[in-house]
């Protein structure tokens, strides 16, 4: 479609369909007899027998489609970019995040901040981390930007709270370690892609 | 006396085609830089000697390849800095260089700002050729602040240079590996240079060159600034923040009073905390090198004031009341300017010990040469060939002279002579031609005479002058001083082979001396007579600012108020004002902004790097008379008559070119009379001091109560002495003065030698100014406490 025919505000010269509307009754008989021959069309029971169906399937045959919210959820796109997790490493359970502050970094509202330090083991230790969700607009560029799958979107998405500048620590979002069984993968913004091997070059080893 | 006159020779040469102008002798890579042209370069260090660890500053020079680092220019030089072959060994040196690199960018604190990162990255690096076995390399801590992770190392030798060229501790060096090596089958199938770099990477690492595990040195921190990667850090900063998080804040540091150009770098304290603080320091290291207070003495804050009215109150009564100002050189031009303005209409006397004796000095010195001030700076120093220092514990009082000094011994060809009653282990250490010369305290005269016997130009010297050196003769001089004559005079001789250019440095020693006169008077005839150019080290941070634009008194009298120093009624930037009613705070020198001036006679602007809620010193001006709103509108009214300019502190820079050229602020005016040769008095051997001698002199990286508040410098208070002094002395010693005693900790100093002991002053209320008076030196009873 043009743009012309946007332009183009003589109505006479278009092709207007008209509708092709009954007139409307002019004498109160004539109403009278409208309303009762709408009233007792036999379709009014077929819609009464479906509902009755579904009553009937809902109830005792165990085909109920409401959802219980808040008691249930339904399931999400992996894509959908809610509340963050931080993930562990399933192998050892130690969190992922290595502290590197490029999630802090490229933050567009600057809403993550973190601090870290030198550790007894020599390792850069994370000893805290929060995110403003006041501030947060939930763009994924931190889920896409870590290194390490470490920040990643969960599926949390009621985001009501007492306070507007709500924020969540580093141990709110982190996989608690007795459930480190359940934690998914992330397949959403910034996971690794499907041909990652192919666009790596080999690095000779001399072992 | 003249100004010093530096003349250059300009030669055109042409880089990639563009015909530029360089210095003649100039290595390409700084010509290429000092004309804005980037040739890629890791080792090289500008004033340190080039070492050819990485190689990847190779050019082409008319059709050969070498290395811009350490090849010369000449007149009509035709430089090409990328050519297919040069491209190669280029990006096989990097290739190499990431060979076993840990993958940790991701936590590692060079990262945004690592030259590995950037070389690979600019030379686009997406593959790899070459591998080896790693060999494992424990990362540990050398000193107190040095933290070292050899796995991160490129041995680039940036951090061996620098300490040893410009330094002076030579504390680190390359070591054995240990790693496997390299096959043969390398040497044919990649570009040599990279193969001859890679060869030499293979087998080194980078260790304190005394063979234990701990360097031992003065902890300037200078090996973790010139780093490319991050492999050096200092220990208090390992792992706390990303480079690109912090905020750089030029400013000038507040100890020495070399007035090193500084970045302050801060950031928010921590999540719960937005306050900023500073993180860390840093400094254009080509072209500055730092001290340890300078790096690590930086938070000396005043924090969380606000403006308490009462105190306030007080502090003008106390102002409208008092007779004096006490105060000392922790303090701007500005803050000095509305001292003196406020002597001058008020009368107020202003008592500053620490700088009222080189205030003297400066004058004796003005009055004997008819030069408004002493003629070199650091820069023209670092051009010399011969360096003489007097009067001054080296490294202790002048970080920069020390350096220059050392470097002059590296990269002059130079010689040098020190001549002080405490003898230091560390100066004879910079070159094979420096003596040293530990002579009795008293006896500074002795030192001018024997210089004007070893340099004055006969001819030139006055007949009485001439007469009573032949009288004193060279060999006696000599010994008397504490020298050995004949082994002396054999090298003094190699020592004056090719020198041409002559510097004296002045330390403090000298300023409050018995015979100051004198002494300025021999150093006038010294540097007419002997052609040297004279460098002055005011005691402390902005000493010559406040001896040039406060006219000083010699005695407190009555009601005093203290400005960062003691008094009835005090103003301190110290944070001790909480809960006491007699004590306004003041912002500290990294919450104020204003000028410095240096002992390179150039006055800087620095920056306000934290926050600072409560009064400063221009609200109680504004209090007392009329003042500008701001501190900084002072900055234009600095005395012109003292050399300063009316320049607005916005329009000052705060920069170094790309050849190294210092554009901060401006350079002081000097001028230069005609007058007659000074007549100098003769010397009395007798005034040489005996007995038990103490110096009033701090240990290095400690200046003031503001060094000392920092948490990374960790020099206490108390007496240095030897090691076999300290034995005697044992733990504790009272020291009894003429007008009073102190009971202080005996500390070893492993570099002094002999029996003199070192008193620290830095702590203001000690009031060590007082016990020793004007002199340095004191004869003193020491007692075991
Ligand atoms: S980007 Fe990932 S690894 Fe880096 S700090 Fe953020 S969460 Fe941690
Ligand atoms: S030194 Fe540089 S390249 Fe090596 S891990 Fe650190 S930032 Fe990365
Ligand atoms: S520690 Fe740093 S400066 Fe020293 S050799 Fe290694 S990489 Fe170079
Ligand atoms: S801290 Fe200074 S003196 Fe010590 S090793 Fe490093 S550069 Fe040398
Ligand atoms: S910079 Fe020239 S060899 Fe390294």
């Amino acid at each position: 479609m043009s743009l012309e025919q946007f332009k183009n505000r003589n109505v006479g010269t278009q092709n207007y369909v008209k509708l092709d509307l009954d007139h409307s009754p002019t004498t109160g008989w004539c109403q009278f007899k409208q309303v009762v021959k709408r009233t007792f069309k036999p379709e009014l029971f077929v819609g009464l027998g479906v509902t009755f169906r579904e009553m009937v399937n809902a109830l005792f045959r165990g085909k109920m489609h409401t959802t219980q919210y808040p008691f249930e959820k339904l399931p999400i796109s992996p894509r959908y970019r809610a509340i963050h997790d931080m993930l562990r490493l399933l192998e050892s359970g130690n969190y992922r995040c290595i502290g590197c502050g490029l999630c802090e970094k490229i933050c567009i509202s600057d809403c993550i901040s973190m601090e870290t330090k030198y550790d007894e083991n020599q390792r850069k230790e994370v000893s805290e981390y929060t995110i403003n969700f006041g501030r947060c607009i939930f763009c994924g560029y931190c889920a896409e930007v870590c290194p390490e799958l470490a920040i990643v979107h969960g599926g949390r998405y009621e985001n009501a709270s007492e306070q507007r500048a709500s924020f969540s620590l580093f141990e709110d979002m982190l996989t608690p370690i007795d459930q480190l069984n359940l934690q998914q993968e992330y397949a959403g913004f910034g996971a690794i892609s499907p041909n990652a091997d192919e666009n790596v070059k080999s690095t000779p080893l001399a072992y | 006396m003249s100004e010093v006159q530096i003349v250059e020779n300009m030669v055109d040469i042409t880089i990639d085609g563009v015909v530029c102008k360089a210095k003649e002798g100039e290595y390409v890579l700084n010509a290429a830089r000092a004309n804005d042209i980037f040739i890629p370069a890791i080792c090289y260090l500008t004033r340190c000697s080039p070492t050819l660890a990485c190689r990847i500053c190779l050019v082409e020079v008319d059709g050969k390849q070498v290395y811009a680092c350490n090849s010369k220019v000449k007149e009509g030089m035709n430089i090409t800095v990328d050519t297919p072959d040069i491209l190669a060994e280029r990006r096989a040196m990097m290739e190499v260089y990431d060979v076993n690199h840990p993958l940790q960018c991701g936590v590692c604190d060079q990262s945004g700002e690592c030259e590995l990162q950037n070389y690979t990255l600019e030379l686009q690096v997406d593959s790899q050729s070459y591998s080896i076995p790693d060999t494992k390399r424990e990362t540990t801590n050398w000193s107190s602040v040095l933290h070292y992770d050899p796995g991160l190392c490129i041995v680039c030798e940036r951090c061996t240079t620098i300490c040893k060229d410009m330094i002076g501790d030579a504390a680190i060096t390359t070591a054995k590996r240990g790693g496997e090596a390299l096959d043969k089958s390398w040497k044919d199938n990649m570009p040599k240079d990279a193969y001859a770099m890679w060869n030499k990477l293979q087998k080194s690492v980078i260790a304190p060159s005394n063979g234990t595990g701990s360097t031992d040195c003065s902890d300037c921190g200078e090996c973790i600034s010139v780093c490319p990667v991050g492999a050096l850090v200092s220990r208090d900063f390992v792992y706390t923040s990303n480079a690109w998080d912090l905020k750089r804040i030029p400013a000038v540091s507040a100890h020495s009073s070399d007035g090193f150009a500084i970045y302050y770098e801060t950031k928010p304290a921590a999540i719960e905390d937005r306050r900023e603080k500073i993180f860390r320091v840093t400094n254009e290291w080509n072209f500055v090198s730092l001290d340890g207070a300078a790096r690590f003495g930086y938070d000396f804050e005043n924090q969380d004031v606000s403006k308490d009215e009462t105190a306030f109150k007080a502090a003008v009564e106390a102002m409208n009341k008092a007779e004096t100002i006490r105060f000392n050189s922790v303090i701007t031009n500005e803050e000095a300017l509305m001292l003196q303005t406020l002597k001058e209409k008020k009368g107020l006397k202003l008592y500053n010990p620490e700088v009222r004796p080189f205030q003297n000095f400066l004058k004796l010195y003005n009055e004997a040469s008819g030069a408004s001030l002493y003629n070199g700076t650091t820069d023209t120093a670092l051009k010399c060939n011969f360096v003489v220092s007097v009067g001054g514990a080296l490294r202790n009082d002048s970080p920069g002279m020390k350096y220059a000094f050392n470097n002059i011994q590296k990269m002059n060809k130079g010689a040098g002579l020190y001549f002080h009653p405490v003898a230091d282990k560390l100066i004879p250490t910079f070159g094979k031609t420096v003596e040293t010369f530990t002579h009795k305290a008293g006896l500074e005269e002795a030192t001018l005479y024997l210089l004007l016997e070893l340099f004055a130009d006969a001819d030139k010297l006055p007949s009485d002058v001439k007469d009573y050196l032949a009288e004193l003769g060279r060999d006696n001089l000599i010994n008397m001083l504490g020298g050995d004559a004949d082994a002396f005079n054999k090298n003094f001789e190699k020592m004056m082979k090719k020198k041409d250019s002559f510097v004296l440095m002045v330390g403090e020693d000298y300023y409050g001396h018995a015979k100051a006169e004198n002494l300025a008077k021999l150093i006038v005839l010294l540097e007419e007579t002997a052609g040297f150019q004279v460098v002055m080290n005011p005691p402390k941070a902005n000493a010559l600012g406040v001896a040039l634009i406060c006219d000083l008194d010699d005695e407190a009298t009555g009601y005093t108020v203290g400005y960062n120093e003691n008094g009835d009624f005090r103003l301190s930037a110290l944070g001790d004002a909480k809960g006491d009613s007699n004590v306004l705070d003041m912002p500290a020198m990294n919450q104020q902004e204003g000028t410095f001036t240096t002992l390179s006679k150039r006055v800087v602007p620095t920056n306000v790097a934290l926050e600072y809620n409560g009064y400063v010193l221009n609200d109680l001006m504004a209090e007392l008379m009329d003042a500008p709103r701001e501190t900084i509108e002072w900055t234009p009214h600095l005395p012109t008559d003292k050399g300063y300019q009316a320049m607005a502190f916005d329009d000052m820079l705060n920069t170094f070119d790309n050849a190294g050229r210092d554009n901060r602020g401006y350079l002081l005016n000097v001028t230069y009379d005609e007058v007659e040769l000074p007549k100098v008095d003769k010397f009395d051997e007798a005034d040489g001091l005996d007995g038990d001698i103490v110096y009033r002199c701090n240990p290095p990286r400690q200046f003031s109560d503001f060094s000392d508040k920092a948490h990374q410098i960790f020099e206490p208070f108390g007496l240095y002495a030897s090691e076999d002094r300290a034995k005697e002395l044992g733990e504790k010693a009272e020291i009894l003065f003429k007008n009073g005693k102190i009971t202080v900790d005996v500390i070893v100093d492993a570099k002094m030698e002999g029996d003199i002991v070192a008193l620290s002053d830095f702590k203001s209320a000690q009031n060590v100014y007082e016990l020793f008076g004007a002199s340095r030196y004191q004869k003193v009873t020491i007692r075991k406490a």
